[in-house]
């Protein structure tokens, strides 16, 4: 153990030391957990619980649709039943499964104790568990949506739609937005700069890359449906017009909104799953992944080329032919980058010696599954051929193949896989025979003959079918589907059974069972890994076989807790080399508390409990007041030595750190949703005969100058501010006061201009869209008024130091924000009659 | 489960009337074009299926460890094997873009309203003003082009004519074309495709393709107002219909003029009896389906704007039964 970064043995007590900071939460306090290891296994437990629960309802669906003109589901429950099966799967499984898996895999992955921002995962956690099942609950009280997963309006307005069961729906979006939001930021920044010394972007795993571009296609996917739920609720409860046709609006804006998160977001869900099979094909098959690098690229290339066929999803709503030219050429583009994937696992197989354990079969079928998923992805997206299949029970079977083959199959491979990380136990080989047999025939008999469905006529969404008898007629096809798919499902519970009689077996190592590439397969407890170890190849644990022994022993870097509480090391992105010690929070009941008030506040101001739904939102306020006030401080100690003479900085080091970097995503989240908001704008007013539409005008213009030299002036000072904490070493007040005063009287003069125009948003869909963008603008007055008086408090109690000063970049960045949309809102709204003619 | 349990006591069945019929045995244009194309698709999937699988079955025992070149396999057989396949493909979507309505020229203009839940089909025959009102049955003329202007007033549906065409949504706000041509006769049905609430499988037009000279004759005979009732029971039954204020949203042509105005209205029953289906392909247009329609509607369509009449004393039925079956 020579040229290692610690010496060993390393000196008594300081493991002690160490896993006392990681020490556990005892007794019932263990829901305060923020640990990843915790959070990971509740959420992935949670996410497969609602696919059990998804699944007995599509059982359901099945059962009614087994015989034609069966009475099992009336119309009415059998849209609510498809409906949530379809929501629950997709936000409720799919989503936070892959979520919880690189919560729970990639800090030690990628050598890190543990996420960036643990609270904040806890945080997202518990308003998904929370909501999720509040929502899941509507359906014993028959009051679930019954809109269809895609929600279209007018069918989900308050005039087709009167119930709540929408409004369960949007705010039940409304959780996943805000947990996928979070994991956004936690994979953006643990990914690029908390991974270990030396692992540079050449040598991250593929899963991690993978998650990368998960976390920045969320980025700009997520804030597009944000913006149109926040539309759909304020059409159902201010009768704003977005979608009403008779009032100027658009039905299609949604379709766009939804599809241009929608189609990003299967591969928010498949991507995942590739990176995952990446990862395990070359330890199945004992060899590395051929084309490595092209795989990589071919990741990024599908998050790019996905945000450009969302309207393959529209072929037959009427749009321009030349936006089904691109659409339809971006989706046979989007194919090839997944075959390279399918080539490089294949060649991979050929080159190396397949184990065939259960994982292996998993695999194997999935690659199976996905390729015809693909070619059926391929059949629709040639028009001549879409326009027969689309919204039939053709496509019904390839999103399931593309689905499921391609992201529950993997899902399960990888169950059996790294399960024993939990707890050292293996699941059973022999069952899991069966249960990949019964999962593969039963999904294949359930649908298979679904495309025939499909070409046979069988619309979509449809509770029952004329009688069709003959050996190829619809009553066999769906008999056969139906019964395909209680196999699948007896697969499936065969396999649940199996992992829960597993995980109730005593804990022990787990060693390496597969003789793994990764770093996740070291020992690890509570805090991670001992020692972060010093990586110098892609693939450490064949390459350097003995770091099974070094680091458990602490012969690499950080192998104690040198200021005694948690810790984290920040490194650099590109190279890795270690830049300061990030201080961890502790577990506490904040993030719970903070979770149950967002939710409390959604859930009840839906039932219309106004009073108690205030509470509960202010409750929220105060935990994440506290949370951030904890933030950004001294551990005492300026400095901790690594090993051998690498000594770092703790809590920063003044430059770009991991809050300016989360706060960097939140800002990009931001200006995605306010650019949803001004696409919905642009649409619709191109759509408007006239521009204005009759009876609304344009904002006063005196007003709205002042408005917008407000926001300048905001700018400046928080600027002013900025040089003087940079060269002075201290932030005056005053500039902060001045943009908490400004930001406010650019709202008043913005909302002034308005109301000099006789703005109302209830006349017509344009002033609808105007009404949004004000009230977005609002939303950034709010923003700098809440991060101006938090850095006043801060620099009062004398924590807004050059090297602690997240709170005023927080302010000086949401300054700039609040003005950037100021000025694009005026200038469009202006320019774009001008230019209508 | 509550939403179960409130699905136990009804009963949607579909009337198999006929099948909607599919592209890959086309009656008409433009679907005889998609043929090809489908069938190509089709058998391409099942090929390249097979040779993938062929492929996997090569790779899984494994142990090529002397294979030089992988980066040949992922770019070769990977990109470029593929990329030649899909270019193709994309050739086939703009030869569809470019081809416009040119194929079809000079066509009969057929009017389709989409409904929650019925489709009302208007025929604007040539050089005539009145458009003739249908309901719930699009009858074309074999040879000829017809245009179809597809709207909706109310939800978003999808018109779609398996043997005939492929599908075009019907949007609030807008008016879509389809032109097609019938070249054989036929009978399909034709579901909506776009989801559109509780109705949704309880809304099958049904399409009819008759020579044109049968064409004609059926539409002259559309174009007249009903017949005088010609029994006693009719003429009862008349009378029951306004007593019922059925014709507060039903027109019967020359006999009742409705009193709501569209779309608040029900469909046209000037020729209900020269129809295939009630309720927009949910029961047989015979006497037992028009009782039970009108005593227990809401059971085989759950939804619909129409209230179900379960209490009618038997004589006003068979009444009303009678009139309504004479409206040939």
């Amino acid at each position: 153990m020579k040229d290692l970064p610690n010496p060993v043995p390393r000196p008594a007590g300081e493991r002690a030391q160490l896993e006392r900071a990681w020490q556990p939460p005892r007794g019932w306090r263990f829901v305060f957990t923020v640990n990843n290891t915790d959070i990971g296994l509740f959420y992935l437990g949670t996410a497969l619980a609602f696919f059990l629960a998804a699944g007995v309802l599509a059982l359901l669906l099945r059962a009614q649709l087994a015989l034609p003109g069966n009475t099992l589901l009336a119309p009415p429950a059998y849209n609510q039943v498809f409906t949530m099966h379809g929501t629950v799967m997709m936000f409720l499984f799919a989503v936070p499964a892959v979520e919880a898996m690189a919560v729970y895999l990639l800090p030690n992955m990628l050598g890190a104790r543990d996420l960036p921002f643990p609270r904040l995962s806890a945080y997202a956690f518990w308003a998904y568990a929370i909501g999720g099942s509040a929502f899941f609950a509507t359906l014993f009280f028959g009051a679930s949506p019954d809109g269809g997963w895609t929600m279209y309006p007018p069918l989900t307005g308050k005039v087709a739609s009167p119930g709540i069961g929408a409004d369960f729906w949007l705010l039940g979006i409304g959780f996943i937005e805000i947990s996928a939001i979070a994991g956004a930021v936690e994979l953006i920044v643990g990914i690029l700069m908390t991974r270990t010394p030396g692992m540079t972007l050449a040598r991250m795993p593929v899963y991690a890359w993978a998650m990368l571009v998960v976390g920045l296609m969320i980025v700009f996917a997520f804030p597009a449906i944000i913006a149109g739920t926040a539309l759909l609720e304020l059409e159902r409860a201010f009768d704003w017009p977005f979608f009403s046709a008779e009032r100027g609006g658009e039905p299609l804006v949604w379709q766009h909104l939804f599809w241009f998160f929608g189609h990003p977001e299967v591969y928010i869900i498949f991507l995942p799953a590739a990176g995952l099979v990446s990862m395990l094909v070359p330890v199945l098959a004992r060899t590395p992944l051929v084309g490595e690098r092209a795989v990589v690229r071919a990741l990024a290339a599908v998050g790019v080329i996905s945000f450009a066929l969302w309207a393959h999803h529209m072929f037959t709503a009427g749009l321009a032919p030349w936006s089904l030219a691109l659409a339809s050429a971006a989706s046979l583009l989007v194919v090839l980058p997944s075959t390279l994937q399918v080539f490089a696992w294949i060649g991979t197989l050929a080159r190396g010696h397949l184990v065939r354990n259960t994982s292996a079969w998993f695999v194997l079928a999935f690659l199976a599954l996905f390729v015809i998923g693909g070619l059926t992805g391929v059949m629709v997206a040639v028009l001549p051929f879409n326009r027969h299949v689309h919204d039939t029970h053709f496509v019904v079977a390839h999103l399931h193949y593309v689905l499921i083959g391609g992201m529950v199959f993997p899902l399960f491979a990888a169950l059996y896989h790294w399960l024993p990380l939990v707890n050292g136990q293996r699941l059973c080989e022999r069952l899991g025979r069966w249960v990949v047999g019964l999962m593969f025939v039963g999904f294949n008999l359930a649908f298979l003959p679904m495309h025939v469905s499909g070409l046979l006529g069988m619309p979509r969404r449809v509770s029952t079918y004329a009688d069709d008898p003959g050996w190829f007629g619809l009553n066999a096809m769906n008999a056969l589907s139906s019964a395909g798919a209680f196999v699948l499902a007896a697969g499936v519970a065969l396999c649940a059974f199996d992992v829960v009689r597993t995980l109730r077996r005593p804990r022990r190592e787990h060693g390496d069972p597969w003789h793994a590439a990764t770093l996740e397969w070291l020992p690890s407890q509570r805090y991670g890994l001992r020692s972060l170890p010093q990586v110098d190849s892609a693939r450490p644990l064949w390459t350097r076989p003995s770091l099974h022994q070094e680091v458990p022993a602490g012969a690499h870097w950080l192998p104690g807790s040198p200021t005694g509480r948690r810790e984290a090391l920040v490194t650099r992105a590109r190279d890795a080399e270690p830049r300061y010690l990030m201080l961890l929070p502790g577990d506490g009941a904040l993030p719970l508390v903070a979770a149950v008030g967002t939710a409390g506040f959604f859930l009840l101001l839906t039932l219309g409990w106004t009073v108690p739904a205030w509470l509960c939102g202010a409750a929220a306020l105060v935990a994440i007041a506290i949370w951030l006030w904890g933030l950004d401080r001294d551990g005492g100690r300026a400095t901790v030595a690594l090993g051998r003479d690498r000594v770092v900085p703790v809590g920063g080091d003044g430059a770009f750190g991991h809050a300016q970097a989360a706060l960097a995503v939140v800002l990009a989240v931001d200006a995605s949703i306010y650019l949803s908001f001004l696409y919905t704008h642009v649409h619709l007013a191109m759509a408007a005969p006239t521009c204005p539409p009759p009876g609304a005008a344009l904002p006063a213009g005196a007003a709205s100058a002042a408005a917008l030299l407000a926001w300048g002036l905001a700018v400046l000072g928080v600027e002013h501010g900025a040089r003087g904490l940079r060269q002075r070493g201290v932030a005056a007040s005053w500039p902060i006061v001045a943009a908490l005063l400004l930001s406010i009287v650019a709202f008043a003069g913005h909302a002034l201009a308005q109301q000099q125009a006789g703005l109302d948003p209830r006349r017509d869909a344009w002033s609808a869209s105007v009404g949004a963008l004000l009230g977005y603008d609002g939303l950034h007055m709010v923003w700098v008024v809440a991060a101006a008086a938090f850095a006043l408090a801060r620099r009062h109690a004398g924590l807004l130091t050059p090297r602690h000063r997240v709170a005023f970049d927080a302010l000086r960045w949401a300054a700039h924000a609040g003005a950037a949309q100021a000025v694009l809102t005026a200038l469009t709204v202006r320019a774009l009659p001008q230019w209508l003619g | 489960m509550n939403a179960v349990a409130t699905g136990m006591n009804a009963a949607l069945r579909l009337e198999p009337a006929a099948a909607p019929g599919s592209f890959l045995w086309p009656a008409g244009l433009p679907a005889a074009l998609d043929q090809a194309v489908g069938w190509t698709l089709l058998i391409g999937a099942v090929v390249v299926t097979g040779l993938v699988l062929a492929l996997l079955a090569w790779a899984v025992p494994g142990r090529r460890r002397r294979w030089r070149h992988p980066a040949w396999w992922t770019v070769g057989a990977g990109l470029v094997l593929p990329g030649a396949v899909l270019a193709a493909l994309q050739w086939v979507n703009m030869r569809d873009l470019s081809r416009g309505d040119a194929l079809l020229p000079r066509p009969l203009v057929i009017g389709v309203q989409a409904r929650a839940w019925w489709w009302e089909v208007r025929v604007h025959p040539d050089g005539d003003a009145a458009p003739v009102v249908l309901a719930n049955e699009l009858r074309l003329p074999v040879g000829r082009t017809v245009q179809l202007a597809l709207a909706s007033d109310d939800l978003i549906h999808s018109l779609w004519l398996p043997a005939l065409a492929g599908k075009v949504d019907l949007v609030p706000g807008r008016i879509h074309q389809l032109r097609l041509r019938a070249t054989e006769a036929g009978r399909w049905s034709a579901p909506c495709a776009e989801y559109c609430g509780s109705g949704h499988t309880a809304m099958v037009l049904q399409v009819v393709a008759q020579p044109a000279a049968e064409f004609e004759r059926w539409l002259q005979a559309q174009r007249a107002d009903a017949p005088a009732p010609s029994t006693v029971q009719q003429a009862a039954g008349r009378a029951h219909f306004e007593r019922l204020r059925c014709n507060a949203c039903h027109r019967v042509r020359g006999h009742f003029e409705p009193l709501l105005a569209a779309p608040a209205g029900g469909p046209d029953l000037t020729h209900l009896a020269s129809r295939a289906t009630l309720g927009a392909g949910v029961l047989r247009n015979d006497v037992e389906g028009l009782r039970r329609w009108i005593t227990a509607l809401q059971a085989h369509k759950p939804g619909a704007r129409m209230p179900a009449y379960p209490d009618l004393d038997p004589a006003t039925l068979d009444a009303l039964v009678a009139w309504l079956g004479s409206l040939d």
